[in-house]
């Protein structure tokens, strides 16, 4: 569920068809760097909680 | 010391290095198959992260996305955000984490390896092989025709393309031989961060030209100013969506990526790699195709033929650096080839060569074989890039669909225990079918009550038909298991994680 909503919010699809601009790049461009920055924080917390969760694994 | 022969130093003097850092790899080395694919299974977080990262850049990073971005805009990086940094690390996780678990209890090699021994069957062993094989032979000799144009644009047409080709195969065979695994990780990471400090720099260096990015993005908007909206014609929201689903599960399938799977020494490395992945995707796509958008604002006129980031280059900054550029797309395209040779060598090897034909081949023999085939395998692509068929060209540009197909059907496979034989025969079989058919057969328009129906054709209403391949083959593995029953010699427990 949180890995959908990481995948489908990558893509600013809300700012389509928006030119303004910030600091010299797009805003959708700065919404997706920014993504990708909580991107790796989500999975980084992933791997610290419930990376096993899903696999069966139990005793490691 | 003239433009020409400073160019070649620069070139060859990489080349050499990337040579030397073989020979070391190697020192340490065992002559065992086991070691010489996979490293002994002893890799860790930040050669896993830049293995896996330089193996998936190719020739594109440097040339054919910022000539995209240049021609139409910088959504790409959004593509590649979604394909690479977010659904290819949920992949990894899915698929990567389970076939590192299986692999390490199991001892595999390849991913035909293990659905060959999951379901018993040496037969799926070798159409598993065979199909990666079809579809890695001609994506191999798109890099080395990439780098026979890269060597002739750079010296002007002094060293034609075949000799360039072929001084990049040479290289590429001596230092996968002798090296193996390690020795291809070790200098991918080295190509990586080559790869990565390059761009920066040539980030900076153009943009202190120019003004910064605000004086670049102004360029660009009083020429260009739809490249700075989200969206266009060109980039769909279907075009976007099939694009990033595709590349991102057929990357998964490429052997040389799938291998990667196996190689962590531990799950610690696996888990790093994972969290880094979105931001190490960023550092590099957003600069690259940034530069190719920005050159439409600077009014650069790229050449028939010619690619935009060396043109920029050659604009802004010295010769010695736009050689060192050249020197990174080089690396780029070697990084992922000696990878894919080396792969494909243990799929053609291990899958093919030892249960069709050899069976009682020893360790030692088919370390040896491993290295007789990464040579054939390079020569012939190299042949086969001299004479640049029409057909193969095809099949490359297409390899990231076909691979994708084989994705879903081994995804089941591995979570589903009720996945027989003839589900996953039929499933990869079936969805390949569909898939070859719409990239070789020509399109036709029926009339259907009416209204004009395209057959055939490589996209329906802007979506890829490689998203209708991967549902069939996913909805036959699992249909086709439904009705039939396992045969005697397969065996589920095989892909159980935890039971013991």
């Amino acid at each position: 569920m949180t890995f959908t909503v990481l995948v489908v919010l990558a893509v600013p699809w809300f700012l389509w068809g928006d030119p303004r601009t910030a600091a010299g790049l797009p805003i959708w461009l700065w919404w997706h760097i920014g993504w990708m920055g909580l991107a790796s924080g989500v999975f980084y917390l992933f791997t610290r909680a419930d990376w096993d969760r899903y696999m069966g694994v139990s005793d490691v | 010391m003239s433009e020409l022969s400073l160019q070649l130093g620069i070139v060859v003097g990489y080349l050499v290095v990337a040579l030397l850092i073989g020979l070391v790899a190697y020192r340490v080395s065992t002559n065992v198959a086991e070691d010489y694919y996979l490293a002994d299974r002893s890799i860790g977080t930040l050669v896993l992260l830049f293995t896996t990262f330089a193996t998936l850049l190719s020739a594109f990073t440097f040339f054919g996305g910022p000539n995209l971005a240049y021609a139409q805009g910088p959504e790409w990086i959004l593509v590649m955000g979604v394909m690479d940094g977010v659904l290819f690390a949920i992949l990894w996780y899915l698929i990567g984490y389970k076939q590192w678990l299986i692999g390490q209890r199991e001892g595999y090699v390849t991913l035909s390896e293990m659905l060959g021994d999951r379901f018993g069957s040496t037969r799926l062993r070798g159409l598993v092989a065979g199909v990666s094989l079809f579809w890695l032979f001609p994506y191999v000799m798109l890099q080395q025709m990439g780098a026979g144009e890269a060597i002739t644009g750079l010296t002007g047409g002094a060293i034609p393309y075949w000799a360039g080709a072929a001084l990049i195969t040479a290289f590429m065979i001596l230092y996968v031989v002798i090296a193996g695994m390690r020795g291809v990780a070790w200098t991918d990471t080295i190509q990586g961060l080559f790869m990565l400090s390059v761009v920066w720099i040539a980030v900076a260096w153009v943009l202190s030209a120019v003004g910064g990015p605000s004086g670049a993005t102004a360029a660009l908007q009083s020429t260009n100013p739809e490249f700075l909206a989200l969206g266009s014609d060109f980039y769909t929201p279907a075009y976007i969506i099939s694009t990033a689903v595709v590349i991102a599960f057929g990357v998964t399938m490429f052997p040389q990526i799938n291998q990667r799977f196996f190689v962590a020494g531990s799950d610690r490395v696996l888990k790093r790699s994972f969290a880094l992945w979105p931001v190490l995707v960023v550092l590099l796509f957003v600069p690259a195709f940034l530069l190719g958008t920005w050159a439409a604002g600077l009014g650069i006129e790229v050449p028939e033929g010619a690619n935009v980031l060396p043109v920029l280059l050659s604009e802004y900054t010295p010769v010695w650096f736009a050689a060192l550029v050249i020197a990174g797309a080089l690396a780029a395209m070697m990084s992922s080839s000696d990878s894919m040779l080396l792969s494909g060598s243990s799929y053609f090897i291990r899958d093919l060569y030892r249960p069709f034909v050899d069976p009682t081949m020893g360790e030692d023999k088919e370390a040896w074989l491993a290295r007789v085939g990464v040579a054939l395998f390079a020569t012939a692509t190299f042949v086969a890039s001299l004479s640049r068929p029409g057909t193969l060209i095809e099949v490359g540009n297409t390899a990231f669909g076909g691979f994708a197909q084989l994705t879903l059907p081994v995804m089941v496979a591995l979570y589903w225990q009720g996945t027989t034989r003839s589900g996953i025969v039929a499933g990869i079989a079936g969805s390949q079918l569909l898939y070859l058919s719409h990239v070789f057969v020509p399109q036709v328009t029926v009339d259907l009550a009416g209204t004009a129906v395209p057959l055939f054709a490589r996209a329906y209403g802007g979506w890829d038909v490689a998203l209708a391949g991967m549902a069939l083959g996913a909805l036959l593995t699992i249909g086709v298991s439904l009705v039939t029953t396992p045969a005697t010699e397969e065996d589920d427990s095989r892909f159980a994680i935890g039971a013991d």
